[in-house]
């Protein structure tokens, strides 16, 4: 019963949605808040509808109901309770249903908070926003209906892939799916922006919120699904430029873009098109990946819910949304205001810069990603396109991203002195040089990208810090008032500084894993020991474990540094029988910022016919630092979020008087 | 296509990754070992999905491995392992696509995306001689006048 009800709440949020774009419409059109606010509220309630189906299909979930076809293929009364929760959205059904819950509570969020809106462009907005949810909900009711019955029952279910029973991957498509769908808001503004013909300060600053909110939930989402590729698929790598990972990076870095030139609209009001552009792109590149992960057009090794039949009406949906918003972007950007004037040398200058090698890394990847299917289609030929690409492309032009970042916080509005900001930065430039010249000379000899590496994240470390001092020093005051002022600075500055700090130690721990990264392999009987990166590890036992839902080979290690003990590792092989799947489970020692990583193989035959096993072992220095680095950029978004000046309610009064107060160069 | 049949193959058989750095495969000499191993991570493991035969545990990874260690061992150039694989499974194999005339829109996109961008950029750059901080005379007066007071 409660699947059908869920079911005709299902159906109810479809038509609510409906209801939404036609209340809104007409609420623009004729000017009435009266239809306005029932476009509104239909809004709401498309949100708590889709709670409620939602909350139904968690119930078939969690009681293990197989006459619902879902759960039949997706779940198993022998999985743990957390992993029968989270695999409500395992499956291409049930994902999708997590994205029409985000949707729509991003729709009933703006229709609700989002009272300092002009009327207009508010229900132009809210209009927007209940067309995606059309087409979503659309697609979910019609072609991906979770909660249908099977005729016959099942006695048990399918369970669900063995790789996806994780804590990380179960938590982290709500982040990944509420960043992705956060940028439809984005979307939705930037299209009522260009209906209403007005792109200004006010709207950048409306728009900022959202887009700073949906970029650290999609941080946070994109180092988690990393963090689970790096422990569970067993050979310790964190980022493979896999279709699927691609998929989500696009999205990121549009919006990275767009939190870049949308400051530049705020503060200045110029690039207005560019970062409507932006706003529309985000969310395409959020449909495209929704697209691209769900159709199992390309390969890869993160696509679990594919089909490739249903992946063309996401096409559809991708292809009419992106197009009404490039149409009316192609029909209304010329007849935008133009903004302030900037020099060439200019804050404006070098976040121009900034956008421009963003924009080109973006259609790197996008291209990088989608060429295999470009080739196929014109000439036939199968080609891959894989991580030695986006090496030679993607890198060298985020190497010039962040060149230049810690110089354009430097540098004021309008017109600036370079040479002014360089001279400034003169300690980081140094610090820069220096660890160049110590890890090519000696840390680690001769490896040049290496040290370029290093340099560039301590550049970003140390020309943050000094813009900081610099900005809380002013004419030269003493400690105590530098203190005193640095604790007054906006939370937006700080949260700019901690995220540009966060990049600077993922640039460090990605420049160190990748060339310092130490392997070893041995097949160990049991007292026999192997060396890997000054460890010493002894093979104590192997036994056999049973699990909830599989049977599993533990060994149990003894790793000793200089004979001083270190940890007890027990990696395991597990067996999935309901799947017939094998799966590792690795050890990670995690020591400082680096992480001595330990996998059991298959078994062996020593050489006196003895057993054995093989086990290999990774030494990944400073490799928490690649997540680190992305958890500090989110919590600096979210610092940022909470700027006062952020908040509901104010942005009316900047509007009404956008220049009556200047603001403090940011 | 055939290989898209493999990888509805290699749908069902999950590769459980990273077998090239196993013991008994290895080369003897340390120097051809590392150099087989950088080529490794530029062929693609064709039954995988989107790995590379540096990470893949399937057989035919295996098999690629042993094929490209033992031409790295008779001293074969780089070019020369990976034409030979090209002439087998065709470009596919390459994770590193060439430097061709099909392959030119890939490799120079996103540095055209750059060209193009400083080119629009440079080209809609009003004249920054309009925001001038030089007053007219009428105005110049009026000021005298004001601070006069």
């Amino acid at each position: 019963m409660t699947a059908e009800f869920g079911s005709f709440a299902l159906i109810l949020a479809f038509a609510l949605s409906l209801a939404q774009l036609g209340l809104s419409v007409g609420g623009r059109w004729r000017g009435s808040a009266a239809l306005s606010g029932a476009g509104e509220g239909a809004a709401t309630g498309a949100f708590i509808c889709t709670a409620v189906a939602f909350a139904a299909l968690m119930y078939a979930f969690v009681t293990s109901d197989f006459s619902v076809a879902n759960v039949a293929e997706n779940s198993h009364s022998a999985k743990p309770l957390f992993y029968k929760i989270t695999g409500v959205w395992g499956s291409h059904e049930g994902s999708m249903l997590l994205w029409c819950l985000a949707l729509t509570g991003y729709g009933a969020v703006l229709a609700l908070a989002g009272g300092s809106l002009p009327a207009r462009l508010k229900a132009s907005a809210v209009a927007v926003q209940g067309g995606l949810g059309v087409l979503f909900l659309g697609y979910t009711v019609f072609a991906s209906n979770p909660l249908m019955r099977v005729v016959s029952p099942p006695v048990e279910g399918h369970s669900l892939n063995p790789l996806l029973q994780d804590p990380f991957l179960a938590i982290h498509p709500p982040f990944l799916y509420s960043g992705y769908v956060g940028m439809s808001v984005v979307f939705s503004l930037a299209l009522a922006a260009l209906i209403e013909g007005r792109v200004d300060a006010a709207w950048a600053r409306w728009v900022r919120p959202w887009a700073l909110a949906a970029w650290s939930l999609l941080t946070i989402g994109i180092m988690l699904g990393s963090f689970w590729s790096y422990y569970v698929l067993g050979w310790g790598g964190w980022w493979s430029w896999d279709p699927v990972e691609n998929a989500s990076f696009m999205p990121w870095l549009a919006a990275t873009a767009l939190l870049h030139s949308a400051t530049v609209t705020e503060k200045r009001g110029a690039l207005a098109g560019w970062t409507v552009f932006l706003g529309l792109v985000a969310f395409t590149f959020s449909m495209l990946g929704a697209f691209l992960v769900r159709s199992g057009v390309l390969t890869s090794v993160h696509a679990f819910a594919i089909d490739p039949a249903r992946g063309i009406l996401l096409l559809g949906i991708l292809g009419f949304a992106a197009g009404v918003g490039f149409v009316v972007f192609a029909w209304r950007a010329p007849s935008l205001a133009p903004g302030g004037l900037f020099a060439p040398i200019s804050r404006e200058g070098a976040l121009v810069l900034n956008n421009l090698f963003l924009a080109a890394a973006t259609v790197a990847i996008l291209f990088g990603t989608l060429f295999p299917l470009i080739r196929q289609a014109l000439s036939g030929d199968a080609v891959s396109v894989g991580p030695p690409y986006f090496n030679r492309t993607f890198a060298p032009l985020m190497a010039a991203v962040l060149l230049l970042l810690p110089i354009a916080p430097l540098m004021p509005w309008k017109r600036a002195d370079l040479k002014g900001a360089l001279q400034r930065l003169w300690v980081a430039a140094g610090l820069a040089v220096a660890t160049a010249a110590l890890s090519f000379a000696l840390a680690r000899p001769g490896q040049a990208v290496t040290a370029l590496g290093l340099a560039l994240g301590v550049w970003l470390i140390a020309g943050t810090l000094t813009e900081l001092v610099e900005r809380a020093r002013g004419g030269g005051a003493h400690a105590g008032e530098v203190w005193r002022r640095l604790r007054q600075l906006p939370r937006g500055a700080w949260g700019m500084s901690l995220a540009h700090i966060g990049l600077g130690l993922f640039i460090l721990g990605a420049a160190m894993e990748t060339s310092g990264r130490v392997e070893a392999a041995k097949v160990l009987g049991l007292g026999e020991s192997m060396d890997a990166a000054g460890y010493h590890l002894t093979l104590g036992h192997v036994g056999d474990v049973d699990g909830a839902n599989y049977t599993a080979q533990r060994a149990t290690l003894a790793v000793t540094r200089n004979g001083s003990a270190v940890c007890q590792a027990a990696p395991e092989r597990r067996f999935y029988p309901a799947s017939q799947q094998t799966t590792s489970r690795v050890t990670i020692c995690v020591r400082g910022l680096s992480d001595l990583y330990m996998v059991l193989g298959e078994p062996r035959t020593g050489p006196a016919g003895q057993p054995a096993w093989l086990f290999r072992v990774y030494w990944n220095p400073w490799v928490r630092l690649i997540w680190l680095g992305p958890l500090l950029m989110a919590i600096g978004g979210g610092v940022s979020l909470s700027d006062r000046r952020l908040r509901f309610g104010l942005p009316r009064r900047a509007a009404a008087a956008p220049a009556a107060v200047p603001e403090p160069a940011e | 296509m055939i290989w898209r049949r493999l990888l509805a193959i290699a749908g069902a058989v999950f590769c459980l990754a990273n077998a090239a750095a196993d013991p008994a495969d290895q080369l003897k000499n340390p120097a051809q070992e590392a150099h087989a191993r950088a080529l490794f991570r530029e062929i693609r493991c064709v039954v995988c999905q989107s790995e590379s035969i540096d990470e893949s545990d399937a057989d035919l990874a295996h098999d690629l491995r042993q094929l490209v260690r033992q031409e790295v061992a008779a001293g074969a150039s780089d070019a020369q392992v990976k034409a030979d694989l090209v002439g087998r499974y065709g470009e596919f194999i390459l994770l590193k696509p060439r430097f061709s005339f099909a392959n030119a829109a890939l490799w120079l996109s996103p540095f055209v995306v750059v060209l193009l961008g400083a080119g629009v950029v440079f080209l809609r750059r009003r004249p920054a001689t309009v925001e001038t901080d030089d007053l007219t005379e009428p105005e110049r007066a009026r000021l005298a006048a004001l601070t006069d007071n």
